[in-house]
Order: structure tokens, then sequence, then C-alpha cells
């Protein structure tokens, strides 16, 4: 689905990510951990084509990001707030997107029936544009709008800060779902390593720009990672 | 303590956004600055001759009838520009400082400001020219100090009345109807307040009301300031109360009306675009300079044209030039959808369109002054619609400046609007127009020369698929950096 080759992306000469080659299969769902500035919303941006990769390419469903803009319409991602707008309530943001997406206002409504657990009463018929939701509801309607118009890759940054325990838990639901039993391809960045393994079949660690861990998920992967980051001998000789 | 706010005051000031740019644009800052102050100096020292030489009257009595406009104007310009001092508290708040402390800064903040020591360029040398030209000095100090006293009333009463609309706008609406009433010469408000200031002059004493009224507001904003100093109160961000809206009737557009939509609630739900409504409100009035000859250098025939294309051009010039700059808050997700470039460029088209009608309807009333008057609105118009609409979003496709739609600052421009490319594109825009009515005007007439811009106007239709081409173009191969651009924001 997703191939990644050669990619590299430099400023001033500094690296920020480098990968030489990256093989994303259809319907699998992909965790990104690292931490902060380790590359992973630059490799995202680079997914989506919202910055250039200095060398190298991405290619998705063989059409390269950076050349075509035919992977839009099945491609879509919640990164963070600049993919909201402000001043619509989040009714009219979901049609707008349903719109740009060829969905009608009954599928929308169709789809966002499904998500009233996921919003918990706060989001539709609040009388509240976007602009005035807190960060934990703002990231709701973001990503349930990344799931209309059934997109073939969905990418989110970050998708379980800032939201509440309950919802965490249903958004975990949610993800396992679009993966297994509608082979969408789910990318999904974190710091939370429980999150994480706990939803993606493939996890890779990147560390300044670089993959250093490309792990299939077991049981044993959250004991890993969490060695992997404590970095030290002392942590992993106390805890084995 | 003061030293530390003072200091804080003037990193925010030297490290925000408007000063990170290049070396040129902080050269046209200083000149733009100083060519301010300077005029305002200029006129308070010649205003008293001019108006005693140009009008032949007496200068005094003038001014005096002025001030109840200029004060409304003042309060108006404040209203739109002046910052509230609430914004930069909260970090201060979680620090062991007297609460006490923080009001009386965040407060007395605003006294220092540009908007109120701009006036004293304007009435210190005035004050001066009244002085040597034999007023007593005593008096004309006290005059004086009541209009300083006066501007900050203004400024607290700016406190009070933010984020009040509609006290605004109804403000502003009397004052349009005062002026049109002493225009019409049915009823002169100024027979009433002039008497009011000249009095602070003729009696020293009344000049303590003002001061003492500025020193009671500013207690007022004190405690005002100090009882809503909370998170949940004074410092919260109002909400507006949304009301989903589908304008099912603009789906008639087909697939334009997706952009259409989110277009008219964007100019509707934001302060910075209800802003560029007003100012667009405001250019319909323009031509009033031209058309009733109140400003000589106007007086030449092409100047019509001139005038015509900014009265129906309002809307055209101030929201055109910053497309896609209004949709810059959430450009990284147009970027990633699939957006159809035509349809989002001709909503914006559309738009401008609409808006140049009704602009040219609306200003039926240049009749009045004659039927060339009305004409060169209309053929301005015209030659709005068919070439002015394409060499904005043109010039617009290069401006990268983010827009922060929350706020109505610097809605009258920004200095990256100004590049070399928007000011190249300015000679088609008004020149041009200028100069065919010119070749018309002095050849066979003035109704050849009205024809010939309609005529070009409308000409300049048959290129809008190509415009529009030309500008996907640019929107593409200037879409990364358009991105990182609209990421810095201030």
């Amino acid at each position: 689905m997703i191939t990644v080759s050669n990619l590299s992306k430099k400023y001033n000469a500094d690296p920020v990510l480098q990968i030489e080659t990256l093989d994303i299969p259809k319907g699998q769902s992909f965790g990104l951990v690292g931490n902060n500035g380790a590359g992973k919303t630059t490799f995202f941006s680079l997914l989506l084509d919202l910055i250039q990769p200095t060398t190298g390419h991405i290619k998705s469903k063989d059409i390269q990001v950076d050349n075509s803009e035919d992977w839009k319409p099945f491609t879509s991602a919640y990164i963070d707030e600049s993919f909201l707008i402000g001043y619509l309530t989040p009714e009219e943001y979901f049609y707008f997107i349903g719109e740009l997406r060829g969905q009608n206002k009954a599928d929308v409504d169709a789809l966002l029936q499904g998500f009233s657990d996921f919003f918990h009463g706060e989001i539709l018929n609040q009388k509240k544009y976007l602009r005035d939701l807190s960060k934990g509801n703002q990231k709701k309607v973001g990503i349930v709008a990344a799931l209309i118009g059934s997109p073939e890759i969905i990418i989110l940054d970050e998708p379980f800060a800032n939201l509440d325990p309950t919802t965490q838990i249903r958004l975990k639901q949610i993800i396992k779902n679009l993966a297994e039993q509608q082979g969408v391809t789910v990318l999904v960045s974190s710091h939370d390593l429980m999150h994480v393994t706990e939803v993606c079949e493939r996890i890779v660690v990147l560390e300044k720009g670089q993959i250093v861990k490309d792990i299939v998920t077991s049981a044993a992967t959250l004991k890993e990672l969490e060695v992997h980051f404590a970095g030290t001998e002392a942590f992993q000789a106390e805890h084995l | 303590m003061l030293k530390y706010f003072i200091s804080l005051e003037w990193k925010s000031f030297i490290r925000s956004a408007s000063f990170k740019t290049n070396l040129f644009f902080k050269i046209m800052m200083v000149i733009g600055a100083l060519w301010i102050t300077g005029s305002f100096l200029l006129l308070g020292f010649g205003a008293y001759f001019m108006i005693e030489e140009g009008l032949k009257m007496e200068p005094f009595e003038v001014v005096n009838q002025a001030l109840i406009y200029y004060m409304v104007f003042d309060l108006a310009f404040r209203y739109f520009l002046q910052k509230m001092p609430v914004m930069n508290i909260k970090p201060l708040m979680y620090l062991p400082i007297k609460r006490d402390a923080i009001v009386n800064f965040a407060v007395g903040k605003t006294m220092i400001s540009f908007f109120n020591l701009l006036h004293a360029f304007l009435f210190v040398p005035f004050s001066i020219v009244l002085i040597i030209e034999g007023f007593p000095a005593m008096q004309v100090i006290t005059w004086y100090l009541a209009i300083l006293g006066l501007v900050f009333c203004n400024n607290f009463i700016n406190i009070f009345i933010n984020n009040k609309d509609i006290v605004f706008y109804t403000v502003v609406g009397m004052v349009i109807i005062m002026m049109g009433l002493q225009y019409l010469e049915v009823f002169d408000i100024t027979n009433f307040t002039a008497p009011l200031f000249k009095a602070f002059y003729a009696i020293p004493y009344l000049a303590l009301i003002p001061l003492i009224l500025a020193f009671v507001f500013y207690k007022m904003a004190f405690t005002y300031f100090k009882k809503n100093l909370y998170l949940d109160a004074g410092l919260s961000s109002k909400h507006d109360v949304a009301k989903t809206e589908n304008y099912s009737w603009l789906d008639r557009f087909g697939s334009l009306s997706t952009f259409l939509k989110n277009d008219i609630k964007l100019l509707r739900r934001n302060k910075r675009s209800k802003m560029t409504l007003f100012m667009s409100v405001i250019f319909i009035f323009y031509g009033l300079l031209f058309f009733t000859n109140a400003v000589e250098a106007y007086d030449g025939p092409f100047w019509r044209i001139f005038a015509g294309i900014f009265v129906s051009g309002g809307f055209l010039f101030t929201f055109g030039q910053f497309v896609p700059s209004w949709d810059s808050a959430y450009y990284p997700l147009m970027m990633s959808q699939n957006i159809r470039y035509k349809e989002y460029l001709e909503s914006k088209w559309y738009l401008m369109v609409f808006a140049t009608i009704i602009s040219t309807v609306v200003s039926a009333f240049y009749l009045y002054w004659g039927w060339q008057a009305y004409a060169a609105v209309v053929v301005g118009a015209a030659y709005n619609i068919g070439v002015n609409s394409h060499l904005v979003l043109l010039g617009g496709a290069y401006i990268k400046t983010p827009i922060d739609l929350t706020t109505s600052k610097k809605a009258f421009g920004d200095k990256q609007a100004f590049n070399a490319k928007t000011m190249l594109l300015t000679i088609p825009k008004l020149l041009l127009p200028m100069a065919i009515y010119a070749a018309g005007h002095f050849t066979l007439g003035e109704v050849f020369g009205f024809a010939l811009v309609a005529v070009f106007g409308l000409a300049g239709l048959l290129f809008k698929n190509r415009v529009f081409k030309l500008i996907e173009k640019i929107y593409k191969s200037e879409k990364y950096k358009t991105l990182a651009a609209y990421k810095q924001n201030n």
C-alpha cells in the first residue's frame, strides 16, 4: 500500500528524517513511536505531501505523493488543529468534509450515528463553533471527520493525547475495527506505549529520524519497548 | 516590579511577529510611522493657517466644531485597532505578584499606547500656534488639558465597550446620520458641541471636568478588571452561540456550493472578515471625495474612474487580495483533501462579483451628483468584475501572510501585502482603466471613454479560465512555501 524509498528530510543540513525503505501493506495497523523530535510528524507530513522530501519519495498505491494528487481521494488524516475549520459547527464541518469526499448529508448523518457513543453527547447540537470546543473534543471531531468517505488510508497523529480514558478505550476499538474488519490501513503515532501495542499489529520506533526497531506486535512487545525507551542497562537489570 | 513589567513589554514588542521580517520591511515600517507622526505634526502646525487662509474662517471655531467627530472617529479606530490589555496577563496570575499591580499595569499600559500619543502630535503644535497667534497661554493650556482628558476618556470607554458590537455600531450609525443631517443642513450637532469645547477655553476651570472624568473612568476600569481577573470571568474568551446553517438555497450552484457556503460562513462568523465587510461599506462613500469636489486635486476627469473602481470594488480589493490567506488557519486540511482548485477559486470569485454588484446598486445615490458620477461607478464595476477580480486573485496567490480570523487587527493591510509583485499589479488594476478612459474622453468625449472602459472590462471575462489555470499553477508550485509560511502564526 505504502512504499517508502530512500526518503530523507533535512532542514539546513540538519537531518530530521532518514528512512531507507519501509513497506506498509494494505490493511495493516501501523504504529509509530519515538520521543519528541524523532520525526513522527515529519513522516506523516511527507506522506500527506505537506512538506517536500529532500531525497527519495513515498508511493501510496503506486502513486508518488509529491508528483500526483491522485492519492487524496483514498487518504484521510488528522494531524492537528490546522485540520479543523474553527468557525464551523461540528455538523457543518462534517458535511463540508463529506462534500469534498463525495458524501451527501444522509451518508454523513448515517456515519455520525455510529459515533454517538464516542462523542458522548458533547459534540453534536452543542451550539458551539469548533474553535470554542475543548482540545479533547476538537480531537474527537478531527478523528471522526477523518473516517468520512471510507478512506483506504487513515493517518492519525497522536490520536490518544488529550482524550479522556473512556474515549481512549473507544478509540482503540474503532482503530482495531478499521484495520481488522474493513481492511483500512491505519497509521498512528503515539507517546503512549501501552496504547500502540494494544492497537497496532506492527510498531516502528523512530529515533532522531531513523528507524531503530521494526516489531511485529506480540505479548512481549510492550516490555521490549519500555526497556528500549528506558535506555539504561541498570533499568533492564532491575526489571528482568 | 515595574522594571520587570517594562522589560516584558519591550520584549513582547520587539519580538512580535510583525518585527520578524526582513530589513526592507523594517525600514518601510519606520518610514511609515515617521510619515504618520510627521503628517500629524504638519497638520498640527499648519491647520491654523490652512483654515484661516484656505477656508477664510476662524481656525479655533472650526476646530472646536470638528472636535466631536474627531473624538467619535478616534473611538471607532480604537475599537477596531487597539488591543485589549487582558491578553498578556494570564501568565502573570500564577506568579507572586499582587493583583493590584497586575491590574494597574494592564490598565496603565493602555494609556501610553500609540493611540493616545498620536493626538499629542496634533494638538500640542496646534496649541503652540494658538499661543503664538496671541491666544492667552493659560486658557489654551487648559483647553489642551481638557482635550487630553477626553482622549483618555475615549481610551477607557473603549475598554468598556470592547466586544460589544451593538453599542459600537449604534454609535457609528448615529454619527453617519448626524453627518448626513449636517450636510443637508437639517440639524447641526456641532452647534451644541462646539460651545461645549470652547467652554474649556473660555472658563479654564471647566477643564477639570474631563480630567476628573478620565480619572474616574480609570478607577472604574481598575475595579472592573480587578473584579474580573479570573480565568472564568474577564479573562475567559467569549464564546459565540453557534447555529448550524445549511444554506441549502446555495445548492443550486452545484458543486460550487460546497465552497460558497463555507466562504459565507467565513465572512459572517469571524471578526477579521466582518471588518473587511465594514471597510467595503466605507469604500462606497469614498467617491464622495471626488464627486462633491471636496478635494481639488481629484478634479481631473479620469479621477472619476479611479473613484468608480474603489466605490464598486471595496470588497473585491479588501477580500480578494487575501485569497487564499483567508483559509490559512486550516490550509493543511485543504491541501490534503481533494480540493478542486477551480471551484475553490470560483467561489471566491462569485463572492467578489456579487459584492461588486451590490455595491454598485447601493451607490445609485451618486446620481445626485450627475449621471457621470454614477456611470463611472457602473463602468468601474464592469472593469472590476472583468479584469480586477482576476488580478486580485492573482496577486493574492503570492501573498503568504497567515490571517488570524479571530482578531480584527491588521485589517488595514499587512506589510507583506505590499510586495513587489502586488505593487506591479496595481498598474493594470487602477492606472490602466484611468488611461483607457482618458484616451476615450479626450478623443470622442466622455461617453466613449466610459464605453471603452466597460468594453475592456467585459473583455477580461474571456480570460477567466486562463487566469484560473495560471493561479492554480501558482498555488501548486508555491504549495510548500505557503504551508510553511502559514504555519508561522503570530
